[in-house]
């Protein structure tokens, strides 16, 4: 008892002494710097990137092997999440008002997630966007009782999955061994080639997000539903 | 033209993306991609010995605004042991596993957490760092859940957790040095970094997250159900690799980035926990009653040596006896990476032949496995440091500078740990040889044996004869 | 620096300092799993909440896009971390469920609704 009592008033205490040190640090670090940063140099360098917008810029050109490593850890939380078991149960199909409602939902979230994809280029918006809302499209799908949540069966769900990266790496190597570097583009292709890898990545992304909604590996395609 | 630094990652990445497209042909893809990204492995540490420390822009922009790889001889040389390591655990994975579903389970992850070792050891930029962190830390907490058991479940939970925490905690360390230096790259962070309170807090902050993934006690608490419930293979990843590569960030920190901000007292503070990892784990082990128990919580120990080298490191200005004490820290590092993977790998085969690993009920496992009894001695040898280990070496230097430096108490503590580790190796041989002999042939399982002898050979007689090429590659880097 | 970026800047990253924190209080006196990882995301948006507001130069300059990927990428990767975490849970729960006879068949759907 005792010690609890203690916890609930030692704990707040030190944290409000290393909120108050953390806030010191950040107060020095705004106040002790120009302002600058990274910005202007990222800024000047958009128009050879490949993108009108900066973030995109940063994304897929600047810092594209964070981004590469990104999705490496997505697929990773798949492929932990289906050696933990198999999928749950799928819900009980929707009802009539649903299910009309979801047949017209999730085109509209997959023409969304088009439109992101490709007004990422300018404006904000992108690969990560766009496979939420595909993402998005495949929870309502196994919310109104689909199994699987449209998603293919496992062969080709791994492949999907497995899709985004493998085209974003494979682009990776070819420059290296064009003698380029890895992931340089050469500014002349740079445009296409981040328009691919973001249609690999969306792709890759919705299907890697309605899958982890499942919650485990997927099961065999039920025909003989009771 | 090749760029060894992005092969190393990329490769492992690759064959990944490979095998979980085609889960039939998992075992054969991934030891093609094991093969070739060792042999790009240690072409990027000869290259680095030949006196060429490495460098990569990647995507060409240069830093700051791209990020950039690096390998000096720190780098190389832990690059070298964990993909050598990796190489025997996944020839030990091909027969552990064999064909059957887990088999299809282990080869992406593992070739996941693979490339995120490799992108650790050669990351130059702070931000890059954090996404390795996680990709290691989320690829092996499920590969450690891959046995099934409740345990096993329960105990990687733990370990997901508290890596979550720990590099949480580290990327805002990161954003506070972005917000006052503008820069994410780590050499050019450590050009400007002036002691203050933002130093101050990222040191803190960084340090201190990574000393939880580095499972320096008394933040040890998950390391030893997570590293005895996983498959053998694994858990000697875990223990062998993935958490040298949290101590490899702790130092590259203390050495690079917070070189000047650090003092003695948090040098003193960090040496006096590893003392008491040394002390505490060294004890468990002897108390445990499981092999692989006992080969989890000497890692604990282990772990706590390396950490009594900060405060002498930290006290030693630069010259030659600094170079000394490094490259007996990395010695260290080295061997016991070797050692503990070759034990866990033996440990494995005596569990699954006998059906349990209780040392009380070991009787007889040096008639029936000699392969593998001969495979702990070999460890053993190397965890307690009898020469020529990499081992006897690293704590002779240990124990030199500490009296050099009138910190004679850490020479008590090695003595103790020391004694300690002898008495739990040879509890568990004296349980091994205790029945009447019954010839056997040495070999039972060729595949999962020989990996796990040569890494305890390399361990118990390579590393400590290699210190001089090893001082060498060091060197190298700078 | 003008005193308007400088003010927002301290507001909105000490309000991030202020979710880290209270994440963190809440991720060590808190034993669930979902509090647990409720407690981590609070600790991410807090992080990110610190990067957004030193990205932020002022209403007429354009915000510093390399802070905004980095929140980007953080937040993919606390998603993907989030949905394992679960997992694992579920995997926990689904074993209790299968152990105690008194609540079996009952399935780790909250509303039941269930085929």
């Amino acid at each position: 008892m005792k010690a609890s009592r203690l916890q609930t008033v030692l704990i707040p205490l030190l944290l409000s002494a290393i909120g108050a040190v953390l806030f010191w640090a950040f107060w020095s670090g705004v106040t002790g710097h120009e302002g600058e940063r990274l910005a202007a140099l990222a800024l000047a360098r958009v128009p050879e990137s490949g993108a009108s917008n900066p973030v995109t810029s940063v994304l897929l050109n600047f810092r594209a092997y964070d981004t590469l490593m990104e999705l490496a850890v997505l697929l990773a939380a798949l492929l932990g999440i289906w050696s933990l078991g198999p999928a749950a149960a799928p819900y009980q199909p929707a009802a009539l008002l649903l299910n009309s409602l979801v047949s017209w939902v999730v085109p509209m979230l997959i023409i969304a997630g088009g439109y992101l994809l490709w007004i990422g280029g300018q404006a904000p918006g992108g690969a990560f966007q766009a496979g939420a809302l595909l993402g998005a499209a495949g929870v309502t799908l196994a919310l109104s009782g689909r199994p699987n949540a449209g998603l293919p069966d496992e062969s080709w769900l791994r492949v999907l999955a497995a899709l985004g990266t493998l085209v974003f790496v494979l682009i990776g190597l070819t420059l290296m061994f064009l003698g380029l570097g890895f992931l340089t583009y050469p500014p002349a292709l740079a445009k296409a080639l981040i328009l691919t890898i973001e249609t690999g990545a969306t792709l890759s992304i919705g299907a890697t997000l309605a899958a982890a909604f499942l919650g485990g590996q997927p099961r065999a395609t039920r025909t003989a539903e009771p | 033209m090749f760029d060894p630094l992005a092969l190393a990652v990329a490769l492992p990445l690759l064959g990944a993306l490979l095998v979980t497209m085609l889960p039939g042909w998992s075992r054969a893809l991934g030891m093609l991609t094991a093969l070739a990204t060792t042999v790009v492995a240690l072409w990027l540490t000869v290259t680095v010995w030949g006196g060429a420390s490495l460098h990569s822009d990647l995507g060409g922009w240069g830093v700051p605004l791209g990020i950039a790889l690096r390998a000096d001889g720190l780098a190389a040389a832990l690059v070298a042991m964990a993909n050598l390591v990796a190489l025997a655990i996944s020839i030990n994975a091909t027969g552990y596993f064999g064909t059957a579903e887990s088999s299809r389970k282990f080869w992406p992850l593992w070739l996941l957490l693979w490339s995120a070792l490799n992108g650790l050891f050669l990351a130059a930029d702070l931000f890059n760092l954090y996404v390795m962190l996680e990709l290691l830390g989320l690829s092996a907490a499920a590969l450690g859940a891959l046995t099934g058991t409740r345990e096993a479940a329960e105990a990687n939970l733990r370990y997901l957790l508290v890596g979550l925490l720990g590099s949480m905690t580290y990327l805002l360390g990161v954003a506070l040095l972005y917000t006052a230096y503008g820069t994410l790259d780590l050499e050019q962070v450590a050009a400007s970094l002036t002691p203050g309170p933002v130093a101050l807090s990222a040191l803190a902050l960084m340090v201190g997250g990574l000393l939880l993934k580095a499972a320096l006690f008394p933040l040890h608490f998950w390391l030893p159900p997570a590293h005895a419930n996983a498959p053998a293979p694994v858990s000697a990843a875990l223990s062998a690799l993935v958490v040298k590569a949290a101590i490899y960030l702790v130092l590259r920190l203390w050495l690079d980035l917070f070189d000047g901000i650090v003092t003695e007292a948090a040098g003193m503070l960090l040496g006096l926990l590893g003392a008491g990892a040394v002390l505490w784990g060294s004890w468990r082990a002897l108390r445990a009653e499981r092999l692989k128990l006992l080969a989890a919580y000497s890692t604990v120990a282990q772990v706590g040596y390396l950490f009594m080298f900060l405060p002498l490191l930290t006290a030693t200005p630069d010259g030659p006896e600094r170079e000394r004490l490094l490259t007996a820290l990395v010695l260290l590092a080295l061997t016991h990476g070797f050692a503990k993977a070759g034990f866990f790998l033996a440990a494995g085969l005596v569990q699954k032949s006998t059906g349990h690993d209780r040392i009380r009920e070991l009787g007889g496992a040096a008639q029936s496995l000699p392969a593998a009894t001969f495979t702990l001695g070999l460890a053993g040898v190397a965890l307690i440091g009898l020469p020529p280990s990499g081992t006897f070496f690293a704590k002779w230097v240990l124990v030199g500078q500490a009296i050099a430096l009138g910190q004679w108490w850490w020479a008590l503590v090695v003595m103790a740990g020391t004694l300690l580790a002898a008495a739990y190796v040879f509890r568990v041989l004296a349980r091994a040889f205790n029945r009447e002999p019954t010839p056997k042939c040495f070999l039972t399982d060729p595949r999962t044996e020989i990996p796990a002898l040569l890494l305890a050979a390399l361990s118990a007689l390579g590393v400590g004869l290699a210190a001089q090429p090893i001082a060498v590659l060091l060197g190298a880097g700078d | 620096m003008s005193h308007e970026i400088l003010i927002t800047q301290l507001l909105y990253g000490g309000a991030g300092l202020l979710f880290f924190l209270l994440g963190v209080w809440s991720f060590i006196s808190h034993e669930p799993l979902w509090r647990k990882l409720i407690a981590l995301n609070i600790m991410g948006a807090g992080v990110f909440h610190v990067l957004v507001a030193v990205a932020y130069r002022g209403l007429d300059a354009p915000p510093d896009p390399v802070p905004h990927a980095l929140v980007l990428t953080g937040i993919v990767v606390a998603v993907s971390a989030t949905a394992l975490a679960l997992a694992f849970g579920r995997r926990l729960d689904r074993e209790d469920s299968e152990r105690t006879p008194e609540v079996q068949g009952v399935d780790d759907r909250e509303d039941g609704t269930h085929v």
